[in-house]
């Protein structure tokens, strides 16, 4: 088979199923149980650290204990 | 001298801290017995610094037409000009780059490089949306140079590339710096992006006055061009890559999806496109490896994912951080804009046909643009709701924030262009508008009302934050940026609907023999008017930056300074 029809008929079958079952994967995978308070803590991300970066995790521990 | 340098920073760390010293990780802390790397390091520099001046002496020498010379001998100057930096700065330490505040002296150099070219780019338009309506302003005097045709270029150029650009990059380093909590990696390759890209614009200028192009729209800078690009935009991939890498954040925020989808596939777009081979590496010709009609369908992939993802994703980047940021209340739906993600970067892709309606291009394929030019018009409103209630709870500071204004009509002019895109596409509705100045009506409330406004948005958030003042200096100023802007864009895409839907009818008019009943100046001789309230439109929205640019500029001046804190906002938590 030439290269050309090779091509077109893996995009035209697989590869169509493939991305049409990762983009209906990723909005089953957003709904899942639990995303709720997951998706509001990313959402404030933001507004946490607008100064300065984060200190290592390490330098963290220190200071908390 | 590196102890010197780390000091301060244990002093505002407080002892319990480690010294800065120790940290191996930090790519670009010079520590202690470094010096003699950094010295290697400098050699290197100036070998190659040496090399590429040389080389571009030798290339100017044997340079085959004049843009590929001057452009050579741009480069001789500015590597010339870097070797001697490099060799007076050769023993002199250098204070350790500190890993506990952000990198924002490359951001402000982006903030003003936007605000810079931006008014470059609208001023050229301006002047070219006038010899359009009078074509005594292509000079004789510059013909060759300054002509409609050879300026065209340098302004879609420079307001996408120049202004737009500059300001995704410099929005780009700041939101990944703040949602990921860490300092830019990478040390001082940020700066070699600012500055290689700023190099990378004045090289494509100059070809484009000089006659170096080749014929692909939004793509025109030649090889040797288009190689440099793609070195800088490695470059920049692995400084946003590598600063997601060492976030201190679990998740990567929706922002900096975006913006890496923009950076990923433009490098994609922009190595395919550009598939040439030089007919001498001592000129600029190049002849493209596509042929045909398969050059056309590369052109367009290339052109309509130009406009998806730096003029689209990119943007809705800056969307997703500086509308909750100017809100201070985070975005609306989080799990919307995870689905706006993944639609529009699976959907864009496959638009760029429906530039070829009614070409040799097979139908099978044009309709396939179609259809997902349709399908798209559900992920751009789903961000524009998603971005428009983000100010839900929030309305009254429509009314007392001309800031947040100027970032809603953003939204409001994405809707209407997203809306009036699909439709456009479809391929009845295409044999009326295409070739017309629909198509320029369209593309600019797309450029001015989302990407102009969005960005002055950003930009007005971003001074007083960078330059740590108090407020912006003037917000009567931004008002009136904000009314000039917005009934420039409407005096410019009215009057576009209205010529480009005349000369559309026009052209296809037949008398009852079937004989056309314009000729083509015809339909030029009546579009004057609309030309005229056009250009109009353009003094307004370049009047508009200007005041911006004042505005500006008079913060970083007289606006008072703050002390205690960087942000405008209130952390919510």
């Amino acid at each position: 088979m030439e290269t050309y029809s090779l091509l077109r008929e893996f995009a035209d079958s697989w590869m169509l199923l493939f991305l049409f079952t990762f983009f209906v994967m990723v909005i089953l995978w957003v709904f899942r149980p639990g995303s709720k308070a997951e998706y509001q803590d990313t959402a404030g991300i933001p507004f946490r650290y607008e100064d300065k970066p984060a200190p290592d995790a390490e330098t963290e521990k220190e200071a908390q204990s | 001298m590196q102890i010197k340098a780390a000091n301060p920073q244990q002093k505002q760390k407080g002892p319990s801290l480690k010294p800065p010293v120790v940290r191996l990780d930090s790519s670009d802390g010079h520590q202690l017995g470094k010096t003699k790397g950094h010295e290697m390091i400098n050699t290197v520099k100036l070998i190659v610094l040496g090399l590429i001046t040389l080389g571009a002496m030798i290339a100017a020498n044997y340079a085959r037409d004049l843009a590929y010379m001057v452009q050579a001998l741009v480069i001789v100057l500015v590597s010339g000009g870097l070797f001697l930096w490099v060799l007076r700065g050769t023993g002199e330490d250098k204070p350790a780059m500190s890993q506990d505040e952000y990198m924002d002296d490359v951001i402000r150099a982006g903030v003003v490089a936007t605000a810079f070219w931006g008014v470059v780019g609208f001023l050229v338009g301006v002047f070219i949306a006038f010899q359009l309506a009078f074509p005594v302003l292509n000079f004789e005097w510059t013909q060759g140079i300054g002509n409609f045709g050879r300026l065209r270029p340098l302004h879609t150029s420079a307001v996408i590339f120049a202004f737009g650009g500059n300001a995704l990059i410099a929005t780009s380093f700041y939101v990944v710096q703040r949602t990921s909590a860490a300092r830019l990696w990478g040390g001082n390759l940020a700066w070699f992006v600012f500055w290689g890209y700023q190099l990378f614009i004045v090289l494509a200028a100059l070809g484009y006055v000089l006659g170096g192009t080749q014929s692909k729209e939004y793509a025109e800078p030649e090889w040797h061009v288009d190689l440099w690009l793609t070195v800088v935009w490695v470059a920049y991939l692995a400084v946003f890559l590598g600063t997601i890498i060492k976030r201190k954040e679990k998740h990567i925020y929706v922002a900096n999806w975006f913006f890496l989808s923009f950076i990923v596939t433009v490098a994609m777009l922009h190595l395919v496109n550009n598939m040439t081979i030089p007919v001498s590496i001592f000129g600029s010709k190049s002849v493209i490896l596509w042929a045909g009609v398969q050059d056309a369908m590369v052109q367009w992939w290339y052109g309509h994912n130009a406009v998806g993802f730096f003029l689209t994703a990119g943007f809705l980047g800056m969307m997703y951080y500086f509308i909750p940021k100017q809100a201070e209340r985070p975005v609306f739906s989080y799990k919307l804009s995870i689905i706006h993600f993944w639609a529009l970067i699976f959907l864009y892709i496959w638009a760029g046909p429906h530039h070829l309606h009614y070409t040799a291009l097979p139908d099978w394929a044009s309709t396939l643009g179609m259809v997902f030019s349709i399908v798209l018009w559900m992920p751009s409103w789903g961000g524009m709701i998603n971005g428009l209630m983000t100010l839900s709870g929030a309305w009254d500071k429509l009314r007392t924030d001309p800031v947040i204004r100027m970032m809603v009509i953003s939204l409001g002019f994405y809707g209407m262009s997203t809306f009036e895109g699909p439709m456009m596409s479809i391929r009845a509705v295409n044999s009326l508008s295409h070739y017309t100045d629909w198509t320029i009506g369209h593309v600019h409330s797309g450029a001015l009302g989302w990407n102009g406004m969005i960005t002055f948005g950003a930009l007005y958030f971003l001074v007083p934050v960078l330059w740590k003042r108090e407020r912006l200096y003037s917000l009567t100023m931004v008002s009136w940026h904000f009314w000039l802007a917005t009934i420039g864009i409407i005096l410019y895409a009215a009057s576009m609907w209205v010529t480009g839907i005349m000369e559309g009818l026009m052209w296809r008019e037949v008398d009852a023999n079937g004989f056309l009943v314009n000729s083509f100046a015809d339909t030029v001789a009546a579009k004057f008017p609309m030309y005229v309230v056009r250009g109009l439109g353009g003094v307004m929205y370049l009047a508009g930056a200007i005041i911006m640019c004042v505005n500006l500029w008079l913060t970083v001046r007289k606006a008072p300074a703050k002390e205690a804190s960087l942000s405008v906002a209130v952390p919510a938590e």
